[in-house]
């Protein structure tokens, strides 16, 4: 186990230098004049060349890359050109609040998407199944912006249950935040529901075929114990393993959901700084979003091999 | 020929996710004469008018026809979809191809590089590359085919795995072909109907996300009809006028529901 998870650290070692260095190519070389982008196109050339020069854009390229990196490795992760404020404290702090409405999201999506796909497929046929498949196709083939809308329309202007704006009450309860980031939290439950319930449902079905479990019901172990002994824990490691590429969705879906909802969260602090052309802000939102999803991706690795014995045996050499 | 209207029998779900698509495609494509108003013409209705016999859709904010603008958007979509998975496809099998024909150190170096580009959320990429580059319609191509490109080198190296160890390959070799020979010619024909299912997968993703972008206001660009940009730009109708928002978001459900019972068919016609 220690090998191998010094094996994954190392990956994602890797993983997060060409991530930066692709990084730094997008936003530091692709622009190509970035005073003149700064500046504008009525600046004076001078002026322009100026600037250059104090931000160090004549050096070399690798020298470029380690002294941004050295940089964002000290906590300096330059100044945000729109809001004229450090990007690290600002995009921390707007990442709490996403991390709060992902929370949400997930504390909502995994009870539902396993429960659903475990009902469906211990039926695969039945009309449970059916009516669940047909929903996870539409759910699934709606993109967020999509089903926010309709979300808005019919839950929060219909019935007004819940308002249409994400808020968070500062001195407000905890059921008064849930409350205020109830409708962006289930649009991304809806984005997200289609694959994991497909992913639980078709691992409940090979679970359910495999040998151990017909061992399982033939020494006449009671089909509640089968279930949950046998079936549950093998149909469950996929939907763990996907949890994680999953995440990737979930900080997709909370660009445009926050923007949707007019939520301040890192989301829709990335796209403010796209339409902005704010460069730095945009760099360092996407190096902190890049770095927390693959951490989350190696967490999922981790719990899929401690879970899974055949994994976790043959890594303990 | 034969098989194909057997197939299209035997799984409903097929005939109907590309009976779906066509609508869309024939409607697009021939849009000067199916759609009754010009898409960016205001002022053909009354403002906001609810969906009647003259504006089956309702119309816009600006009195533009929503049945018009949607029959047009259909031609964004159906361009960047196809042209941008395309792209992907041509890229990924090329890169998959190299890795698993390659094997060793190139395998490894490859499969890294792809881990790292795919740890990026796909929405952040794409909007950190449309930034820097500017939004265009050929941009928003290019963007979403380089991509998905990493997604589909990884079905096209796992298919080709098992094929490059095959003596077709060496006997292919051993006649004096040149490695980019035995890749293109003779390996990439063989993986072709994994690729072909991962492509119809894409095309929905692909609809997905540039639907998606442009919503952003990173894709194509107002005044131009794409669906997303339909939907972002009416957004503040959605209490006095909520057909306005509703049919161009049903419109891309129903491509990408489309292109999934597309993807769902070929795939268990694939495993048969």
């Amino acid at each position: 186990m220690l090998r191998y998870t010094l094996r994954r650290l190392g990956m994602l070692g890797v993983t997060l230098l060409v991530a930066s260095v692709l990084i730094f190519l997008i936003t530091a070389v692709l622009p190509g004049d970035i005073g003149r982008i700064i500046l504008g196109p009525f600046a004076e050339e001078s002026a322009v060349r100026a600037l250059n020069e104090s931000l160090g854009l004549n050096d070399p390229l690798v020298w470029r890359y380690f002294d941004w990196i050295a940089g964002v490795l000290q906590g300096d992760w330059g100044q945000s050109m729109s809001l004229n404020t450090p990007v690290l404290p600002l995009a921390l702090e707007r990442f709490s609040r996403s991390l709060a409405l992902a929370a949400l999201a997930v504390a909502m999506l995994l009870p539902l998407a396993i429960g659903a796909g475990v009902a469906a497929g211990r039926r695969p046929g039945g009309p449970l199944d059916r009516v669940l498949s047909v929903v996870g196709l539409g759910l699934g083939a709606m993109p967020e912006f999509v089903t926010g809308v309709l979300l808005i329309v019919v839950l929060g202007l219909g019935l007004d249950w819940f308002p249409v704006q994400a808020t968070t009450p500062a001195d407000g309860s905890v059921w008064a935040v849930i409350h205020g980031l109830m409708l962006p939290a289930l649009c991304l439950v809806l984005l997200l529901f289609a694959y994991l319930f497909r992913m639980t449902r078709s691992g409940m079905l090979s679970a359910l075929e495999a040998d151990y479990t017909r061992t399982a019901r033939l020494k006449g172990l009671p089909e509640r114990l089968v279930l949950r002994r046998h079936v549950l824990r093998n149909a469950l490691l996929p939907t763990v393993t996907v949890m994680g590429a999953q995440l990737g969705w979930l900080v997709g879906g909370l660009v445009v959901v926050e923007s949707l909802f007019r939520y301040p969260g890192i989301g829709s602090l990335l796209h403010n700084a796209a339409t902005n052309k704010d460069i730095p802000l945009l760099a360092g939102c996407t190096l902190l979003v890049t770095a927390v999803f693959s951490l989350a991706n190696l967490a999922a690795d981790l719990v899929y091999a401690l879970l899974n014995p055949r994994v976790r045996d043959a890594l303990a050499d | 020929m034969r098989s194909l209207t057997r197939s299209l029998t035997v799984s409903p779900g097929l005939t109907i996710g590309l009976l779906m698509v066509m609508v869309w495609v024939v409607t697009a494509a021939f849009a000067p004469w199916v759609a009754p108003h010009e898409p960016t013409a205001m002022g053909v209705g009354p403002q906001t008018a609810a969906p009647s016999w003259g504006y089956w859709f309702g119309t816009d904010q600006y009195g533009r026809d929503i049945l018009s603008r949607v029959i047009y958007g259909g031609r964004y979509v159906l361009a960047i979809a196809p042209a941008s998975t395309l792209l992907g496809l041509i890229l990924g099998t090329l890169i998959g191809l190299l890795a698993a024909y390659g094997r060793g150190w190139l395998d490894e170096v490859i499969m890294r590089l792809l881990d790292a580009i795919m740890a990026f959320p796909i929405v952040v990429l794409a909007l950190l590359a449309l930034t820097v580059l500017g939004s265009s319609t050929l941009n928003v191509i290019l963007v979403i085919g380089l991509v998905f490109a990493p997604l589909i080198a990884r079905t096209a190296r796992s298919a080709a795995l098992t094929e490059v160890r095959k003596e077709y390959v060496e006997a292919a070799r051993l006649r004096g072909e040149g490695h980019w020979y035995v890749m293109v010619m003779e390996v990439a024909p063989n993986i072709r109907g994994p690729l072909m299912v991962e492509a119809t997968i894409r095309l929905g993703y692909a609809v997905f996300t540039s639907a998606t972008l442009g919503f952003l206001g990173l894709g194509v660009q107002p005044p131009a009809p794409d669906w997303g940009v339909m939907v972002s730009s009416s957004r503040s109708l959605l209490t006095t006028a909520p057909w306005a928002v509703l049919a161009p978001a049903l419109a891309i459900a129903a491509v990408v529901i489309g292109f999934s019972l597309i993807a769902d068919g070929l795939r268990d016609r694939e495993q048969q």
